[in-house]
């Protein structure tokens, strides 16, 4: 589904990403770990298309079609998602308005007529229910004045909605309590299919003690280097990162 | 005596010349008071002469251009409906008096508004009809000692529109004005006077329409006096959209007396060089005032809003967001005064000017100025100006919206705080269709 082949990106002067090679399968979930400043945000920044970043080597194909030269609402049609680790706050635009408004571009897009109210309704309060959202919330400007969970939150309920191929899950369990966590993993779990992949970034293992990764892979000065089945995460929960930065500068 | 068309070197000498000219013709009516005080004003133009960038209440607006300009002050005034309907104006159900070049246009107009309910009639007629309303109010709340724009326009003062609301009554259909500058044979100039008051306990909806036909100069000096009585309510809207040729100075004065009520939007959606200046004398205890704005210009436009808050008694609100889009070259002025005076205490005045500037040629003046004589009061001021905030356009994009359409609603909802202001919705609905348009071009 998603090929990486030696991807290299800076911002301004500063290289970020130096090569990232990765290879994500349709029903994979894949945890993309590391300590701070490793790069590993720069990576879900640069699939979805952050514009911040210049990417100024290697290749992504997404099906088989070349991702770096979409524009990020190209990748969003053909179902890529990126679950932000800062949601933006967006005053006077309502969430439930403007996913509608995303929903059906992605689906003009796609060649399918657009949703009516009706249909959106159903569909949104069948959503709301996955991720105990509460319609107030949606009623309301997109995350203006939100708390962070509730952020959070909004996310997963817009990544149910959009039912993408390939989430991307930027540091979402970030500052969240053990609660919002379950609600957070529930919603990413009930998304899982042969048909879909995830990528969970995080700093901790703790996410994934509810969204089971069939990979984890290390991202340390801008490379992956080093992959493995879930129990790398306990491994580098128990151990922290300090061995691998070790392995990397003796090798 | 001067023949009227003999060309003269500046716009001013052209206006001392016409004033005398038409004087001459009015032989007795000269001697009336109204005609008196018409002189005072002229005689107020011509010490004041037109505002240079050397005043500071004229800093950022050069009238230089407007003044260079040869207008007709008295055009002809021949538009058919046909040639309305390439305005696409809102089909209102209420009061709609249209003016072409300064002229009333009985023939496309409507009065629906029973006469128990108001009395709404030309300036011109008032004059003959009604002169003591026009004595007691005329000229009584613009000030034209100190604006040579308001003197112009209170010297040259015949035509427009006066209401006046009995108390207790409520004006259910909302009235609308349409000033149409028809630029279609030549430069044209009109100076439309209104006044309206609205007596105890009684409540009125106005909006005031400028449109422009033709691509001619025009130049429109508007000047609109407005007492609001104790316990009155007023929704005044003033809606510009008129063509990069227009030259629009305008100033809209009020007067509230206690626990009146008065809501404002002044919405201007094109126009070549416009000046508004809205000035609020809130004259009693519990006034309340809301005033919004919302301004759009493109290309080589320029907006300047100029408002003041005079708080005069204590215990009144005040409330003031003014919200602008720049694009290209445009130029964009707001300057916001708040008087609260000695007597005022337990005023309430707060303020707020945001702009998003879309190009870096485009130029945004903000200059909030508070003077605050009472020492119990609460008043705030802010004013920000920055582009289109990238990162939200980019978490729309990553949902699926297009660059454009993603730019286009965070436009649009920075602009809803205060299209939602307009309570008429028929002008509402107009006022978001075109902002849409303009927005998607």
């Amino acid at each position: 589904m998603l090929t990486i082949s030696n991807l290299q990106a800076s911002i301004g002067e500063k290289e970020i990403l130096k090569g990232i090679n990765l290879t994500v399968n349709a029903g994979e979930v894949h945890a993309i770990m590391g300590p701070n400043g490793s790069g590993k945000s720069t990576l879900a920044s640069v699939l979805a298309g952050r514009e911040d970043y210049e990417v100024t080597g290697g290749t992504v194909q997404f099906d088989g079609k070349d991702l770096l030269d979409m524009a990020p609402e190209e990748r969003a049609a053909e179902g890529i998602f990126l679950a932000f680790q800062y949601p933006v706050e967006i005053p006077g635009v309502s969430t439930t308005n403007f996913l509608k408004t995303a929903m059906n571009e992605i689906r003009k897009y796609r060649g399918l007529d657009p949703l009516d109210a009706v249909q959106f309704l159903k569909l949104m309060k069948e959503k709301m229910k996955l991720v105990n959202i509460d319609q107030s919330l949606l009623s309301r400007s997109l995350n203006e004045g939100f708390s962070g969970g509730e952020k959070k939150r909004n996310e997963i309920f817009q990544m149910a909605m959009l039912e993408p191929r390939l989430a991307i899950l930027d540091e979402t369990d970030s500052g969240l309590d053990i609660d919002a966590l379950r609600i957070v993993a529930e919603g990413v779990n009930q998304l899982r299919s042969p048909e879909r992949a995830t990528i969970v970034v995080t700093h901790y293992q703790r996410l994934l003690d509810y969204i089971v990764p069939d990979y984890v892979h290390v991202l340390y000065k801008g490379r992956i280097v080093k992959s493995g089945p879930k129990e790398l995460a306990f491994e580098l929960e128990e151990k922290g990162y300090d061995w691998i930065k070790a392995e990397v500068e003796t090798a | 005596m001067t023949p009227s068309n003999q060309p003269y070197n500046d716009l001013k000498s052209k206006l001392l010349a016409d004033f005398q000219a038409a004087e001459e013709r009015m032989n007795g009516a000269s001697k009336s008071a109204l005609h008196q005080l018409r002189r005072d004003a002229l005689s107020q133009f011509d010490r004041l002469g037109f505002p240079t960038i050397k005043n500071e209440e004229w800093k950022y607006t050069n009238v230089g251009s407007l003044i260079k300009e040869v207008f007709e002050f008295n055009a002809p005034a021949q538009v058919t409906a046909e040639d309305l309907a390439s305005l696409e104006t809102a089909r209102l159900e209420g009061n709609v008096l249209y003016f072409v070049n300064g002229r009333y246009q009985p023939q496309l107009s409507q009065i629906v508004s029973p006469a128990e309910q108001m009395t709404i009639s030309t300036f011109s007629e008032a004059v003959q009809n009604r002169p003591e309303v026009i004595g007691q109010y005329f000229a009584q709340y613009a000030d034209y000692h100190e604006n040579a724009f308001t003197a112009l326009n209170t010297a040259f003062a015949d035509e427009g529109v006066v209401i006046h609301v009995p108390a207790r009554k409520t004006v259910e259909a909302p009235t609308i004005l349409r000033f149409i500058s028809d630029g279609r044979q030549m430069n044209v100039a009109s100076q439309p006077r209104n006044l309206f008051i609205v007596e105890a306990n009684a409540d009125i909806k106005v909006a005031e329409s400028f449109r422009t036909l033709g691509d001619q100069a025009s130049f429109t000096n508007v000047v609109t006096e407005i007492v609001v009585c104790e316990d009155a309510r007023m929704e005044y809207y003033k809606i510009q959209n008129e063509s990069d040729m227009a030259y629009h100075i305008g100033t809209t004065q009020v007067y509230q007396k206690d626990r009146s009520h008065f809501y404002s939007a002044t919405v201007t959606l094109d126009g070549g060089f416009i000046r508004n200046n809205l000035n609020i004398a809130l004259d009693g205890q519990h006034c309340e005032s809301h005033m919004y704005g919302l301004y759009f210009p493109n290309g080589r436009q320029h907006i300047d809003n100029h408002t003041l808050v005079d708080h005069r008694k204590p215990n009144a609100y005040s409330n003031e967001l003014y919200k602008g889009i720049l694009e290209d070259r445009a130029t964009g002025v707001f300057n916001g005064k708040i008087f609260v005076r000695q007597e005022a205490q337990k005023t309430n005045a707060y303020q707020s000017c945001k702009n998003v500037v879309l190009s870096n040629d485009a130029t945004m003046n903000t200059k909030p100025q508070l003077e605050i004589f009472a020492d119990d009061v609460k008043c705030s001021h802010g004013t920000t100006t920055g582009k289109l905030n990238e990162e939200a356009v980019f978490y729309l994009r990553s949902r699926g919206i297009p660059k454009d359409e993603a730019q286009m609603l965070l436009m649009y909802a920075f602009a809803e705080d205060v299209i939602r202001q307009i309570k008429i919705d028929a002008l509402r609905e107009q006022i978001e269709r075109r902002i849409q348009a303009k927005l998607a071009r």
